[in-house]
């Protein structure tokens, strides 16, 4: 994610700021989304114009209306749908979705599944902070086990979906993680925007008001270190200020938390990042801090495969090619007959 | 080409007076190809120059158990040298390929009509899956009516001998035997359905032979028939028809075309989001073929996502259509409301079926008019088509794409089962006389700066496409304040916006025709009023009722919402009103609601269309 190339700075922050009072609950994480996002749009070079945010239910999903770019709200779970359509019917649109927990994979997990399979071009920014916050503080598929709420006053007894593991058996080719408030995020955007298909990012987001802290374990700033994991591709994969990594034991199929000394993380075992490898992602996705692992976060899988728009726009190209179109001939096909003039009556 | 007029030989106008229709129906199991033989009958009997309907009955299993009453297919046409509306009531001719096929239709045929039975299907065991305990054909059972039956089997498995064909392939060319037969009852021509099979079996060669010597081997069985006595040859004469180009057309495919032609004349690309379920598909299947009309069409993962494409691709700037029948309707609802909400073109095709749930998934309803027009949460008006057979479904499909695109709203049309199946013939329209309708895109910052929920004289918003610079806007299902479409939850500005869409779609009565007359007067004692595919049962029911003096008048209404001007007063102008509908009363309630009038209902929800005769019943007895 060291991101050398010169960007074109044709716009600033303020030019993707909308006229729109902003009004999530003070202390909300989104702020610190929406700011990153805004930060980041200049520095990819996007166009205000060309730029799409389609958004379902939710408290996340009020976010098109805080850019300065076109964008649609449109109803609970349906966003990854509404933005097949927007992209077929135009291309050329850099189209953002932006949803949460319950929004993607709760009502909406059928059109999450199938934009991912289908690899649109588009960036889907998964706000997950594990609660209906629009609702008032209801546990969501991705609540944990025991969490308690007015739906389930006496803890939540459903085990929660993994956001990413989801994406990934979906068929993804770009998932990623990100914390709401963290530097790295902007690094992360950037990623997603420049791999070319559905890039899917889980943003660990705090709800103050229904589910304050629930990412804490990592988050906090003096459990940061240990239990946070940045992956850069083609990089040892350390944490801890560089004294612990990963290490594959191939015998067990599984990873391993390893020591290193002195920075000798070769001598340790430890394995580089291949963003590529499918297998090592489902693995990295599935570390736990209950079970003493740190949380993967930045680009987990990033293998990039042809678009579905593309496809689908080459194949109706391919299709239309030689022919002429033409209503009159087309509405007289098949087999047809003339009635020259009126048959006797009888 | 062929021509429609026949001219008659001495012989021919002498022997007998030709009839002016014969109905035909082919029931076998639904492996047996019914839908094939009745379909190429049908064509031959196009391009003989006969006024013809069709009545595809099938079951919704794909292969229900061979021999059993569920399995059995039928295909019913009725042709004839007169206006033909309907697939006729009852049938002249039965073809029952097996004891079930028999069962099941036997008791709709007329008095005296005639039985074809393929004896060698009528063994005890596909009896007793019947439910026969004693054989039909040799007891007395079937006295009403005249009978024939030889062993259509063995005579298929001979004439295909030579082909080197398995038991089962051999078998399969029965319905070709059985065509042939029919094809030499009614004087029709075998080309076009040896040229046809030879491009079917283009692959397949010896397949093509077999088939044609199945067609030849049933045409020659007529004609040298030892049972010239009993299978006479019927000859009916071409129907009078205005002079031009025809083809035979399905709804499904002058839907799809209507769309097409739509699209074109408004200059804007189209987006198809579909997902399969009967008896829709089959617009999904056509539109996918036509990419050379800038169309894209997209089988998305469930219902609701593909209205949800159509909508994102109205909102980039295409027309969204989407198609479907009464349970995907249903989970559309939301979606529906989102397009009116945020005033998006949208075009959506419901081929209405028998419910509610699955209900009957191959029959013919009307019962999703209430769902049409009310069917949605809030107040969310919608204007609504019907169309009243396959060739009118073409117009219909224009007016939607063209009241959609000029009204910045979703359209609903609405058709059914029997017409997407059902084919008549369609004089081709001189594409030409269609007037074009143009979309205007809202492209630069009008004078007064630019608000996404202006309004027009229609009351219409402008459709900005995203990538425009200096129209960036945000749209969404949350209330919009009228003018900017900022969210606006005042109580003043959701009175204003609630009246302002009602309006709105109120006011495209200014610009749709006002009702004429269908047959009859503007003023007199009865009028049945209709809507979608009842026309054919209730133009041919009234038309006879007037031969015989009666004071009886058609109306058949294309825009059920909103409603033409003038309705109100034309129905106040006559005595009575009935209403036939095949649901239990709904456009009867729209009416009496809108224009408090005594329209009665007629009412018939059997998954079977109208009979000409229930509805002269019903006139007779409302004007005793």
């Amino acid at each position: 994610m060291n991101d050398m190339t010169p960007v074109a700075k044709t716009t600033t922050i303020k030019d993707w700021e909308s006229d729109q009072e902003v009004r999530w609950c003070p202390g909300c994480g989104d702020y610190a989304i929406l700011k990153a996002v805004q930060r980041t749009m200049p520095e990819i070079g996007a166009t205000p114009e060309k730029t799409v945010f389609v958004s379902g239910i939710g408290c996340s999903s009020r976010f098109p209306y805080y850019m300065e770019t076109y964008g649609f709200h449109t109803i609970h779970g349906r966003a990854p749908a509404i933005a097949t359509g927007v992209k077929l019917a135009n291309p050329e649109l850099d189209v953002w979705i932006i949803t949460g927990d319950g929004d993607a994979l709760s009502i909406g997990g059928n059109h999450t599944m199938h934009i991912l399979r289908r690899n649109l071009d588009c960036q889907i920014l998964l706000f997950n902070n594990e609660i209906y916050g629009l609702t008032k503080g209801q546990y969501s598929p991705t609540s944990r086990v025991g969490t308690r709420s007015p739906s389930t006053p006496f803890g939540s007894v459903d085990r929660p979906a993994s956001p990413c593991s989801f994406a990934l058996g979906s068929g993804a080719r770009f998932v990623a993680r990100g914390i709401d408030v963290h530097k790295n995020l902007a690094a992360v955007l950037k990623a997603a925007h420049a791999h070319k298909g559905a890039s899917f990012v889980e943003i660990y987001q705090n709800c103050i008001v229904y589910n304050d802290e629930v990412f804490a374990a990592f988050t906090e700033k003096a459990k940061a270190q240990v239990n946070q994991i940045w992956l850069e591709n083609g990089e040892p994969m350390l944490f801890a200020g560089g004294t612990m990594g990963l290490k594959l034991n191939a015998k067990e199929l599984r990873l391993e938390i390893v020591n290193v000394e002195n920075g000798n993380w070769e001598a340790a075992g430890v394995i580089r990042h291949d963003q590529t490898n499918k297998g090592i992602a489902q693995m990295l996705i599935d570390m736990e801090i209950e079970n003493g692992f740190p949380v993967a976060l930045g680009v987990i899988f990033n293998h990039p495969r042809p678009t579905f728009e593309r496809a689908v726009t080459d194949q109706n190209r391919a299709a239309a090619e030689g022919k002429t179109p033409d209503l009159q001939k087309l509405v007289a096909k098949g087999q047809t007959w003339q009635v020259e003039k009126q048959p006797h009556e009888i | 080409m062929a021509t429609a007029a026949h001219q008659l030989t001495p012989q021919e106008a002498s022997a007998q007076p030709p009839a002016e229709n014969v109905v035909v129906r082919f029931a076998g199991d639904s492996g047996d190809g019914m839908q094939l033989t009745g379909g190429q009958f049908t064509l031959s009997t196009a391009l003989a120059g006969n006024d013809l309907a069709t009545f595809p009955d099938f079951p919704a299993e794909i292969r229900a158990p061979q021999g059993t009453t569920f399995g059995v297919s039928a295909f019913q046409i009725n042709f004839g040298s007169t206006d033909i509306d309907t697939a006729g009531d009852a049938p002249d001719v039965l073809i029952a390929m097996n004891p079930a096929a028999l069962k099941v239709n036997v008791s709709s045929l007329k008095d005296g009509g005639l039985i074809i039975a393929d004896e060698g299907e009528f063994g005890a065991r596909n009896l007793a899956k019947a439910g026969y305990d004693t054989n039909p054909l040799e007891d007395d059972s079937l006295g009403r009516w005249q009978l024939l039956s030889f062993n259509i089997s063995q005579l298929t498995l001979e004439a295909v001998k030579p082909f080197g064909l398995g038991n089962k392939e051999a078998l399969r060319c029965k319905n070709m035997w059985t065509l042939g037969l029919a094809l030499w009852m009614f004087d029709r021509d075998r080309q076009p359905i040896v040229d046809w099979l030879k491009a079917k079996f283009a692959k397949a060669p010896t397949l093509a032979e077999a088939n044609i010597a199945a067609l030849n081997a049933g045409h020659a069985y007529g004609e040298t028939a030892e049972l010239s006595g009993f299978l006479k040859q019927h000859h009916i004469s071409a129907a009078p028809a205005e002079p031009g180009l025809y083809r035979t057309v399905t709804g499904a495919e002058s839907i799809s075309l209507g769309l097409v032609a739509g699209t074109q004349l408004a200059n804007v690309p189209m987006f198809f989001g579909g997902y399969p379920i009967t008896p829709a598909s089959a617009i999904l299947h056509h539109l996918s073929r036509l990419k050379e009309y800038d169309v894209t069409t997209f089988q998305a993962e469930d219902e609701i996502a593909a209205i949800a494409s159509a909508i994102g691709a109205s909102y980039a700037g295409s027309l969204g259509v989407t198609s479907s029948s009464g349970p995907g309707i249903a989970l559309k609802g939301e979606a529906m409301g989102l397009a009116i909400m945020t005033e998006l073109p949208l075009v959506i095709v419901n081929s209405q079926r028998g419910g509610p749930s699955t209900g009957l998934p191959t029959k013919t309803e009307q019962s999703d008019l209430y769902q049409a027009v009310y069917g949605r949460n809030g107040d969310a008006p919608m204007p609504v088509l019907a169309a009243r057979s396959p060739a009118d479904a073409f117009d219909c499909a224009i007016e939607a794409v063209r009241l959609a695109t000029q009204f910045m709203t979703p359209v609903m049309l609405l058709t059914d089962g029997y017409i997407a199946n059902a084919a008549e013939p369609w004089r081709v329209p001189d594409m030409s006389r269609y007037a074009p309708f143009p979309v205007q895109y809202l492209e630069t910052v009008p004078e007064g700066g630019f608000k996404a929920y202006a309004r027009d004289d229609k009351l219409a918003r402008p459709w900005v496409k995203p990538g425009t610079p200096g129209l960036l806007h945000r749209i969404g299902g949350i209330e919009k304040a009228n003018g900017t479409g900022n969210i606006d939850y005042s109580p003043s500005n959701h009175q204003l916006m609630t009246d302002l869409r009602a309006d709105k779609v109120l006011g495209i009565a200014d610009h749709i025709p006002e009702q004429e007359v269908t047959l009859g007067e503007s003023k007199g004692k009865l009028a049945v009023v209709g809507w979608g595919s009842t026309y054919g049962p209730i133009h041919q029911a009234v038309r006879r009722q007037r031969m015989k003096g009666r004071d009886v008048h058609h109306i058949h209404v294309r825009h059920i919402w909103p409603l033409p001007r003038n309705l109100g007063d034309l129905l106040r102008s006559y005595d009575k009103i009935i209403v036939p509908e095949m649901n239990t009363g709904q456009f009867k309630t729209v009416l009496r609601d809108q224009y408090l009038v005594d329209a009665r209902p007629l009412n018939k929800v059997s998954g079977q269309p109208f009979r000409i005769s229930e509805i002269e019943a019903a006139i007779e007895s409302a004007l005793s």
